[in-house]
């Protein structure tokens, strides 16, 4: 266990070695964002130090994991505040907004890919390929938009950009800092219906194209359980189809499902940040885009870390499932 | 903290009283605004320079003097300041100081709280803080040259200045007057407080910051014991929403009361559109083109003349930039004291091809590097063609703005083609940079003027037309000073404006007196009401 420990540490070391280096290199001057189109030469050189970029870049990155280790993440030069600050706000609304995306891809991705696999060449299975292939391949941002006209815009069946209608905004106490939880906490019940008909519709997104994948991977999985010879054992003793399916085939591929669910969880954290845009979600994807496109290292760094514990964690938790629903792995 | 708690009261309390009705309409003493707001990295009066958060410090401080949102062009008028006297010789100014105006917080306005802020900013020396110190005060003699007195507040000049050019930039952000007492109490080591303000307001202003988020949203809630009245909106809340489209939807389906970044399309669905309407109005920014005088080709004079001949001006205002841009051929937005309506030049090929034949120039190449902004690349790509009908080959780099700004600041860009937006409400702020430019070589780094950026050695006459425009007493005689400015400019300059912004504003109908600024100024959100 150890091992897994330090491989951690070393991945996320790595990880943000590259990205700080990638962020040196980068032809983005953060001292202009700071000081701006109109500065002079003195005020401009007055910030290049008050950032410490006059210092070897060996020195500005032992300096940062120094500051890292105590807590200090900096300070983000583009929100101005505190990176931690700013990423106790956005994460958050990204966590929200993955969780019931992933909830969504798996309840229906699932099932598909299973009965896909059960009825392999008929027609659900043939609905599913399409649902697939339409899922990878079409932009999510017109995806986004489109859905935006048609279920706020002519519709109004749900919410609009943002996470919350401005009326119940700081209405609900910050407990989890997920506003659906919150607002059942505190008991609002309308908050609770408001912050609902404005995640759905991006989490349909996302979940969307995350019931792609998986979907996909549940009906391989499953293809290959039911060539099994136990399988064929298990037919032969006269256990119902459903019986073979859902009680022997899918309780083996649960397993390897946990890893494609986890992964697909990690990749809906970093990878919403269309969604994000589109939808005006306050989340961690648009900001390490803005910190990113500002040249703003510290606010970069720091998502970037976040990011990566969480895909390591998800990937140490996954592996964990592992030993435990399948005694033979350790 | 304890203005933070009122505000939240406010806010708490109103959205009780509409929660259960409204759902797709915004309450009816609030003000909700879609726009691109993720530019604020500061609220510091001192230090903010972006349109957003200017929006923000515009409606929370207070200033000497100020503009009337319902008549911006009566220009400055008495604000904190209730009258003025200029000295006999000109050097100095005597504010008298309006009595019983208080800070949100409660304290009084002073004439030494309106010093103080003053000093502060020149000791900060912020990138706004050139807008006070080009009146000669430094962090080392500012607390001699800004004198409080008891009710009066007297700055001495070091040259006999407009008393227009000195009022005029008394509007502008970093003029703001700044609750002393409330500041001192939140100080961080050397930073006057800078690092509180950036996040906290300490205003008098008709508005109360009641909170901001980075990215997301500024709210804003009504100071009743406003000395100009209380505003009629109770809050203003400006939700940071990006895409245009998403802005429009909300506009639509009434959950925002007033869009304020659409593009062409958009706002011309929403001119045609029910229950809302378009407001155009005209902004300070100045598109231009810089042609950089250490390149060869574009340093010949026949070049830079032929080029004022291949913009197709009235084409690309009228097609993809309808909407958003007019053309405007002289570096004074509409608007401001002296600016300039002729417009010389117009499109046309043969003559820009005759003018280049005349004087031996048979083809070339240069490059433009310009912000991957839609308006811009446009511009750059209907450049490209009429220039290649003329022989030349225009080669187009396409950067992030960040990256654009770096080079063209290192003087490393052959035709730049970007936007210029005035720094305060008078002429010198464009006649400054466009048309003055002491020293041209490489290590006066002067990166903050245009004309140093595109290596344009101003004529020595026009350098000091600029600067004795800024001396001139007598309004009239000063606007013809800079007209004759931009005439010389027009014939000679390598620097060639080509339009001036317009913002299109997205409104509910019911929605009156929303004022974005004009060409000067910018959001003021007091005179706003809504009707039912």
């Amino acid at each position: 266990m150890g091992g897994v420990f330090l491989s951690l540490i070393l991945t996320l070391l790595g990880l943000l070695l590259v990205t700080f280096i990638i962020g040196r290199v980068m032809p983005i001057d953060p001292v202009l964002k700071v000081v701006g189109d109109r500065a002079t030469q003195a005020q401009y050189d007055a910030a290049y130090q008050a950032m410490g970029l006059d210092r070897p870049l060996i020195v500005q990155f032992m300096t940062y994991i120094g500051d890292v280790l105590q807590g200090d993440f900096g300070r983000s030069i583009s929100t101005g505040q505190p990176v931690i600050e700013d990423i106790k706000r956005v994460f958050p609304a990204t966590v929200e907004l993955a969780t019931l995306g992933t909830l969504i891809g798996v309840l229906i991705g699932v099932p598909l890919g299973v009965i896909a696999a059960a009825h392999r060449g008929g027609i659900v299975d043939q609905v599913a390929r399409v649902v697939a292939l339409v899922g990878y391949s079409m932009p999510i941002f017109w995806l986004g938009l489109m859905g935006l006209l048609v279920f706020y815009g002519i519709l109004g069946w749900v919410g609009g950009p943002g996470r919350q209608n401005i009326i119940y905004d700081g209405m609900v106490p910050q407990v989890t800092r997920l506003l659906l939880i919150d607002s059942l906490i505190a008991g609002d019940w309308g908050a609770f219906k408001d912050a609902f008909s404005h995640i759905i519709l991006p989490a349909s997104l996302l979940g969307y194209f995350s019931l792609a994948y998986i979907s996909r991977m549940t009906r391989s999985f499953m293809l290959e359980q039911l060539s099994a010879e136990y399988i064929t054992t298990a037919r032969v003793k006269g256990l119902s189809e459903r019986a073979v399916i859902w009680g022997h085939a899918f309780r083996n591929i649960s397993i390897p499902l946990v890893t494609v669910i986890a992964l697909s969880f990690g990749s809906l954290l970093e990878g919403s940040v269309l969604t994000e845009i589109i939808f005006s979600w306050p989340g961690i994807g648009q900001y390490v885009t803005k910190a990113l496109l500002a040249g703003d290292m510290n606010a970069v760094l720091g998502g970037t870390i976040v990011i990566g514990v969480c895909f390591v964690g998800l990937n140490l938790l996954s592996d964990l499932l592992y030993r435990v629903l399948d005694p033979r792995a350790s | 903290m304890n203005k933070m708690l009122n505000a939240r009261a406010i806010l708490l309390a109103s959205a009780l009283a509409i929660a259960p009705a409204a759902y797709a309409e915004t309450p009816a003493d609030t003000l909700v605004v879609a726009a691109t707001i993720d530019d604020i990295i500061s609220l510091d009066p001192a230090q903010s320079f972006e349109f957003s958060g200017n929006d923000v410090n515009n409606n929370t401080y207070d200033r000497l003097v100020d503009f009337d949102p319902l008549d911006l062009d009566k220009g400055f008028q008495p604000s904190l300041a209730e009258s003025w006297e200029v000295s006999e010789d000109g050097m100095s100014i005597t504010f008298t100081m309006r009595e019983g105006v208080t800070f949100h917080s409660g304290n009084p306005v002073r004439a030494e709280d309106a010093a103080w802020s003053l000093q502060r900013a020149v000791k900060l020396n912020k990138t706004p803080a050139f807008i006070l110190t080009q009146f000669g005060f430094t962090p080392d003699n500012v607390e001699e040259k800004i004198v409080a007195d008891g009710n009066t507040l007297t700055l001495n000049l070091d040259k006999p200045y407009a008393q227009s050019f000195v009022l005029n930039c008394l509007t502008a952000n970093v003029a703001s007057v700044i609750d002393k007492e409330l500041v001192m109490q939140n100080v961080e080591g050397e930073d006057l407080g800078n690092t509180w303000l950036s996040t906290n307001d300490a205003g008098s202003g008709p508005y109360v910051l009641a909170a901001w988020r980075a990215n997301e949203v500024v709210q804003l809630t009504a100071f009743e014991e406003y000395f100009k009245g209380a505003p009629a909106m109770k809050r203003v809340i400006v939700k940071n929403v990006q895409e245009s489209s998403a802005q429009r939807l909300q506009l639509e389906a009434g959950d925002i009361d007033v869009a304020r970044n659409l593009s062409p399309t958009d706002a011309e669905a929403i001119a045609s559109g029910e229950g809302v309407s378009i407001e155009d109005q005209p902004r300070g920014r100045i598109l231009y083109m810089g042609l950089n005088q250490k390149n060869e080709l574009l340093s010949n004079p026949a070049v830079i003349e032929a080029m004022k001949y291949l913009v197709d001006y009235d084409g690309i205002a009228n097609s993809f930039l309808k909407g958003q841009f007019v053309p405007h051929q002289s570096f004074l937005p509409k608007g401001y004291l002296g600016a300039l309506d002729e417009m010389p030049w117009s499109y046309d090929v043969e003559k820009a091809k005759q003018i280049l034949a005349d004087a031996g120039v048979e083809g070339g190449t240069v490059t433009t590097a310009v912000r991957d902004l839609r308006e811009y690349t446009d511009v750059a790509q209907a450049l490209q063609a009429s220039m290649a009908e003329a022989g030349l080959t225009l080669e187009i780099q396409q950067m992030t703005g960040a990256q654009v700004l770096d080079a063209y600041r290192a003087r490393e860009v052959p035709i730049f083609l970007g936007e210029w937006g005035p720094d305060y409400a008078d002429p010198n702020t464009n006649a400054a940079t466009f048309a003055f430019n002491p020293d041209n070589s490489d290590e006066a780094n002067a990166t903050g003027l245009l004309a140093w950026r595109n290596a344009y050695e101003v004529p020595a006459a026009m350098n000091e037309a600029t600067v004795a425009a800024t001396q001139e007493q007598d309004s009239d005689a000063r606007a013809t000073m800079y007209q004759d400015i931009q005439r010389q400019y027009q014939e000679e300059a390598p620097i060639i404006p080509l339009f001036q912004r317009i913002e299109p504003t997205g409104l509910r109908d019911g929605v009156e007196n929303f004022q974005s600024g004009g060409s000067v100024t910018s959001v003021i959100y007091r005179g706003v009401t809504k009707g039912e």
